[in-house]
This record gives C-alpha cells, structure tokens and sequence, in this order.
C-alpha cells in the first residue's frame, strides 16, 4: 500500500543543514520533512569542538581572513566566492543562534567566547586565532537542540523513520521523492515542488569512522542513480584524533586548548612537518604526518600502530570544564585517564568534502556549465558548494550547514511559491518497491552485513589517507566484486515492522554507490591535494587540477568523469605550509 | 607529572587483545510472531573493549538479523540506544563487554510501549517534552549582536543543557511507570534548561505547566532519573529546583 503527500517542499534529512532550512522553508510554503532518525539523533550533535565566526571577542579579527584561511586550508579547490560569502554571512548565522538561545560559553564581560582552532590564523597565516565560538565541547549538540527547539515551535512537520530511497524526476524538474516507513513497511509518495536532501555524509565505508553507523550517503546515492553528478568525491577528510580502533572523535579542541601530538618516542612530531602551528596544523597535514610516523616505524602503542593525544600538561579546570566530553570518551572506551595516561589515536574517517553540487543557493547544478535542476536542492555535508575544496577546516562544517541551510530553505520557499505542482507517473514508487521486493524474496544469498564490513576493510587499506594508482585499481575490482554479490544478496528479516535488516541492507547498496564514484574520482585525480593524496604522485599539480571533479553514473553502470573549473577569487594558490 | 619515559612505557603495556566470552540475553517481541515477549540467548565472543551495542551488532549481523534496535552514533551522544541493561537504564553504546560479561541481560526500557524488541513507541516521550515549551521565549528585543550573558548566568543551567533525549531518566522513573499523565524527568529537565536562562522571559508560564498535576510534584525523589542519565546531569536536583521554584513563586 502507498500513501500519496503532497507539499511545497520536503526537506530530506533533519540535522543542522535540514532543520536550519526547515526553519527558513516552513514559515512561508507547505514544508516537510522526512528523517530516518528522530531529529535530535541527527550527527550533528556529535560536532564537538565550535563553530567559526570572526566576531572579534577576543582578539581582532576579520571575515577576509577567515576566507583566506578556508581557501588555504582547502588546498585551493574551494570556490572563493563561495567561500567569501560563508565567511561573511557567519557572523550574523552566530548571532541567530544565539538569539535563538543557543548556550555558548562566554567571556568575562559576558560575551561569546571564542578558541582557537586547526588552520584559522590571524591575518593570513601570521599566527593562530581565536575565533570558534563553542558551548563546552558540545556545540553541535547544542546547534542541533537549538534548531530543532526552533521546529518544535514553529510546529514544523515531521515524518520521523522515514526513509528517502529514490528521487522523482519529471522532465528534468524534480517532483518529489519515495520514502520507506520503518514502523509500518509501507512505501510511501511525497509529491513536491522541491526537494532539499541533507543527509550528511558516508564516513561508513571505512572501518575506522568518526561518523555514525547511519551515514551512509543516502542522499548522494539517490540522486547519482538518477543520472545526476556528485562532486569531488574524491576528497574525503581524515581527522588525526581518533579514538584507536574506534574511530570515535576526539575534537580539535583538545588541541585548541593545548594539547599536543607525541610519536612512539616520546618526540613532539608535528614542529617537524608544521613548524608555526605545530600541532594546529590542518587536518590532512597532521594524519599525513602521522601515517609517515608510524610506517618510519616511530609509532606508538603495542602494535606501533597509533601515536599519543598528551592533555596531562594542561590545567585541571580545562580538562574538565572545557573538554569534558572529550576526557569522558577517553576514560569510558579506552579506560585511559587523560589527566595522567597517554590517549592513543589514529586517524578516522570524518568528512566528506565532496557531494551533490550545488550553487551558494543550494540549487543542485549540472556539468561544467552549472545549469540547475529545477526544484532539486542540497545543503550540508551531503552537498559541494564547495567552500571546503580538498580539505576542510574544522568547525567550517558547522558553519556549512547553518548559512547554505539557510540560504537553501529560502530559495526552495520562494521556488515553490511561485511554481506550479509538477506531474507525476503512475506508481512512481515502482522502481523502490521492486528493489526492496528482491531482498524480500531471495530466500538464500549474501548477507549484506558481510558485504558492508569488507567494503570498510578494503576501503581504509586502499583508499585511506594515502592512495596511488594501484591501490585503487585495486580498490576498483573490490567493488565490481562487492557488487556483484550485493545484487544477490537477501535479507534475514522478511517482516513488516521495524525491519531494520532491510534498511541496512539498501544502506550497504547506498555506500557502494558513493565508494564507486570515490575511487574513479580518485584514480582519476593524478595529483595530491588536501585530503586526497596519491602515493605516486605527491606534488599539487595545479596546471591541470584546478578543477573539480564529477562523476555521474551511466545507463549501464560504468562512471563517467567530467570537469569544471575552481572559481578562483583573490587568493592565488600558493605552496601551503603552516 | 610523572616521568615521561615511564607514561610511554606504561602506553606501549596497554594491550587490548585477547577475547572474552558473553552470554547475551535479549528480551524479544514481535507483533507479527506472537503477542507475548520471549527471551533468546546468544553466545559470543567479543573483544574484552568492545561496546554492548557491538555485541547486539554481532548478533543482529550474524546470528539472527530479525533483531531491532534503534542506535546511530555509537558513542553516548544521539540517544538512540536507551536499554534496560542488567534491570538498569544505559545506553549500549556507553556500556563495554568487560563490565557485563560473562552474562548479560538487555530488555526494552519500561513505562512506553514495546513495538518490537527493543523498540519501544517514543511519541508519548517526545509530547511530554513538547507541553514545556522548549525553546526560548524572548520578548523580541534581542540586539544586533548577541545578548549580554554573564559566565556566571551560562553556568547556572549548564547541566541541564546536556540532555540528549534519550529517556533513560524518564523510563526509570516508577511514577513514569504508572501515571501516563506524568510528564516525566526529561520534560522537566529541559524546561530547567530555560527557567534558569536568563535570556528566557517565560519562566512562569513553565513553572506554571509544571505545577498542575501532570508536573514535578508527581516527583518522589527516588533518584532513578539520576542515577540512569548517560550525560551525568543531576536530574533530580533539577527537578528540585523547578519545585522551590514553583512553591516560592506561589502559583
């Protein structure tokens, strides 16, 4: 049975990106929004170390620099304008969420107080800033509270458990999309005007992972099976701080606040690769300095395979004041006392820089020429607008997803105030239910669990933080491997509620999709830039790549690559050295 | 500080390998197979650091794929994972196998409706949360910039900022259990959050809410809620002051 809804725009998704635009949509059209989680589950919450803004609190400060900075810290694959207009509109995006209660920590005289963090520097590159402003090592907890606080108020409408598992198209407009609910197996139709997917990223195809077990590029997956692009997937983020084994993000903060990188000897690593900021280098810079560590045989722990987070030197009150999330996941899953004891880290995957290509309006946009698809838009994680280029800054995600949340609702509303309600064919939901009746059916094959975790194996031996052409090549029969066995591939659970075995198993299909287009983008991508670095090919190589990449899937499977310029701006891409 | 050389060495020491065995009960429903609960049992091997929820993994994966649950994140922070683990509230995620093994008991939290194993209905959770009105209630004259707030005024309601809605608290409470009515420890947790905000102008409309019969006074201090909160809030201290609160505003 399919239930038919009909709106003026559906938002898909509801962390930061999707509720900010929920916010912006629903007090002036007919808004939607459907989310495989309750809201407040969302991955935005676990964002811990701040949000930046160049309010000047507590040391000068400009949106100029904090552009320069994103664009520097992004390897120059960042759109400068983009990037530009981020910075700027930040600092009213803080004041919102403050005036909207957010808690942020304060200074004396009872301003937003503001740290320093990973690559945000003071007039281009002179020295570290303080310019994130942050509620303890919470903030995107309290973002995501904040937000969703700001729904329940409006009344705004959710549809909770629901799946998104294909987007309608009609004539090159989007008219909605088809969602699965959990509770009641049942498909169903949301016939809309726009579309706006937010549903953050697909760090799960690593076996080491910031990211939740339900970020699995359901967004990028869809929309890529409808023949559309996803942009510079090749560039994944590494965050040097996690938890050994786990995965689990130790925040940037810690270092913000003080602490420091020490290899298997003791040895304060990073003045050897970052000798001005040390160990507030970038992001890639660290994990590349980290992997070089430990395979020179200088790492740490039983099996040399990780490096040390030293807090012991800082004062007890910043421990446990303004890091006390941190300092609990080292004490209850590694059960180190960090005040005393070595934390032992190793990179995890963490972000992704690439997505489905949008314009600073979140309209999803297509091939070198930029032409927008009617009514289809994107915002978050699971968009490229691109101010991250090839590595982003922390807390610019947190960022990302209040300002092109904002900017995305808006356009979406207006959009859809002023277009007609698109046609549809009967039985859109056609394609989804006989996807999910070949799991049902099949009543022997592979399970898919088997398929994820080897998929994640593969993936952080080939394509982690350091790549070259064979280890994607590789990577590249894997996958064709992968899925041939996923197409034949069943599910235990045959039932009608709650049948988490089937949504897990689509969710395996979803990551193959977005792995796919990774490593063409990836084996494609012949230079080292930002997050994505070739073995082989280590240099920049900006005559040929300044550009962006776009894999788009084709009729019969195979992926096809195609390339657009970097909006350049004032910044001219230069060496990076910090 | 102790000796560098000695905290490397005692680094290096710290090994995690080597398997334990766990005997994991699970109290099962499932509408479509019988109207009754059942419990299932499974043996595993784990690793002695390895979360429950990885062991409920292991067996949803392995063993016996029909099984639901609810989690996301993985680390404490999305609430998703609330179970009566060992006849106490936790979230899986924040429970390691070494603490439980060699036995363990994991049943759907209490007080809300089980719709299939350790999935329960939480709408009546979230409209409790929903009548205290929380968000915050301005008059409308906010500056350009952000408001002035003292560090001594964030304090105030830091703890109670925490709250991630996962409802160990509130489904550990008896009276929870037994007066649908109640709204339970959550709600008043997160009306806290904005009584003592002194950015908040609604205070007494919340303090008002909760005084009628559905509210704090339900409350007989049995510090369940306090004890079960995977985020250390001091729950029932939280509902104590809404109470002060209330009898000294006179409503």
């Amino acid at each position: 049975m399919t239930t038919t809804h009909t709106y003026d725009a559906v938002i898909v998704g509801a962390g930061g990106a999707g509720l900010r635009a929920a916010i912006e949509a629903s007090d002036r059209v007919k808004t939607a929004v459907i989310s495989k989680l309750y809201p407040t589950r969302s991955h935005t919450g676990t964002a811990q170390g701040g949000v930046c803004a160049a309010l000047g609190n507590v040391e000068e400060d400009s949106a100029e620099w904090h552009a320069f900075d994103t664009v520097k810290g992004g390897d120059y694959l960042v759109d400068q304008p983009a990037a530009q207009l981020m910075c700027e509109e930040a600092i009213d995006a803080i004041y919102e969420l403050e005036h909207w209660g957010l808690p942020f920590n304060r200074t004396p005289d009872g301003r937003i107080d503001q740290r320093r963090f990973g690559g945000h520097t003071r007039n281009h590159g002179e020295a570290p800033v303080k310019r994130a402003c942050y509620a303890a090592d919470r903030t995107g907890h309290m973002i995501l509270q904040t937000l969703y606080q700001q729904c329940v108020k409006r009344n705004v409408r959710f549809f909770n458990e629901f799946y998104v598992l294909d987007l309608l198209m009609q004539e090159g407009r989007c008219a909605g999309v088809v969602a699965y609910e959990l509770a009641a197996s049942e498909l169903h139709v949301f016939h809309a005007k726009s579309v706006l997917f937010a549903t953050g990223g697909f760090g799960r195809m690593f076996k080491v992972s910031s990211n939740a077990h339900t970020l699995t590029g359901d967004g990028p997956a869809v929309v890529f099976r409808r023949g559309l692009p996803l942009e510079d997937m090749e560039f994944f983020q590494f965050h040097p701080t996690g938890v050994y084994k786990m995965g689990i993000l130790l925040s940037e903060a810690v270092r913000g606040e003080g602490g420091i990188l020490l290899n298997g000897e003791g040895e304060r690593f990073m003045e050897r690769y970052a000798p001005t900021v040390k160990d507030l280098a970038p992001r890639d810079l660290v994990c590349r300095a980290i992997y070089q560590e430990i395979k020179e045989g200088r790492g740490a722990g039983p099996h040399k395979d990780a490096v040390w987070l030293d807090v012991r030197h800082l004062p007890r009150d910043v421990i446990e004041e303004k890091l006390p999330d941190v300092t609990e996941f080292a004490r209850v899953y590694l059960s180190v006392e960090p005040t005393t004891d070595l934390v032992p880290i190793q990179p995890t995957a963490h972000y992704a820089m690439g997505g489905i290509p949008t314009d600073v309006d979140g309209r999803v946009v297509v091939g070198p020429e930029e032409k927008p698809v009617p009514g289809l838009y994107a915002a978050g994680e699971c968009a490229c607008v691109s101010v991250h280029g090839a590595n982003r800054l922390g807390t610019n995600s947190l960022l990302d997803i209040v300002v092109f949340g904002r900017r995305g609702g808006k356009h979406m509303a207006e959009y859809s105030a002023g277009a007609d309600v698109p046609a549809l064919d009967a039985a859109p939901e056609g394609d989804t239910a006989a996807m999910l009746e070949g799991f049902l059916t099949r009543t022997a094959g592979e399970n898919t669990a088997d398929v994820r975790t080897e998929l994640q194996d593969a993936m952080f031996d080939l394509a982690f933080v350091v790549r070259s052409e064979e280890s994607l090549t590789k990577m590249r029969e894997i996958l064709a491997g992968l899925r041939e066995r996923f197409e034949r591939a069943t599910v235990q659970d045959k039932g009608k509620v709650f049948n988490t075995d089937l949504m897990e198993a689509v969710e395996v299909g979803f990551l193959l999709d977005c792995a796919d287009a990774l490593v063409e983008a990836a084996l494609a991508r012949d230079e080292s830039r930002g997050g994505h670095h070739r073995e082989d090919h280590p240099l920049r190589d900006d005559e040929h790549w300044l550009k962006h990449s776009l894999a788009y899937r084709g009729d019969d499977g195979s992926i096809r690559l195609q390339f657009k310029d970097v909006k350049l701006g004032p910044y001219v891409p230069m060496e990076r050295k910090y | 500080m102790a000796d560098l050389g000695d905290v490397l060495e005692a680094g290096d020491r710290r090994d995690d390998t080597g398997k334990v065995a766990l005997s994991l009960r699970i109290r099962r429903y499932n509408p479509e197979v019988s109207d009754e609960s059942w419990w299932d049992e499974f043996a595993l091997e784990m690793e002695p650091n390895d979360r429950l929820l990885d062991a409920l993994h292991e067996v949803k994966w392995h063993h016996d794929g029909t099984l639901a649950l609810r989690r996301s994140c993985a680390h404490g922070i999305c609430g998703s994972d609330a179970m009566l683990i060992n006849g106490r509230n936790a979230l899986a995620c924040k429970i390691l196998v070494k603490d439980v093994a060699p036995r363990c008991t994991v049943e759907p939290i209490r007080g809300l409706a089980v719709l299939k194993d350790l999935i329960v209905d939480m709408e009546p959770f979230f409209a409790g949360y929903r009548s205290v009105l929380p968000f915050l209630v301005d008059d409308g004259s906010a500056p350009d910039r952000e408001r002035v707030q003292s560090p001594e005024e964030r304090h105030r309601f830091d703890d109670t900022t925490k709250c991630i809605l996962c409802a160990a608290c509130t489904t550990s409470c008896p009276i929870f259990w037994s007066d649908d009515e109640y709204v339970g420890p959550a709600a008043i947790v997160n009306a806290h959050r904005f009584i003592y905000d002194s950015r908040d102008e609604a205070a007494r409309e919340r303090l008002k809410i909760l005084s009628e019969k559905t509210g704090v006074f339900r409350c007989r201090t049995t510090f369940n809620c306090t004890q079960a909160c995977p985020r250390g809030i001091q729950v029932t201290q939280a509902i104590q002051e809404v109470k002060r609160s209330i009898l000294f505003e006179r409503f």
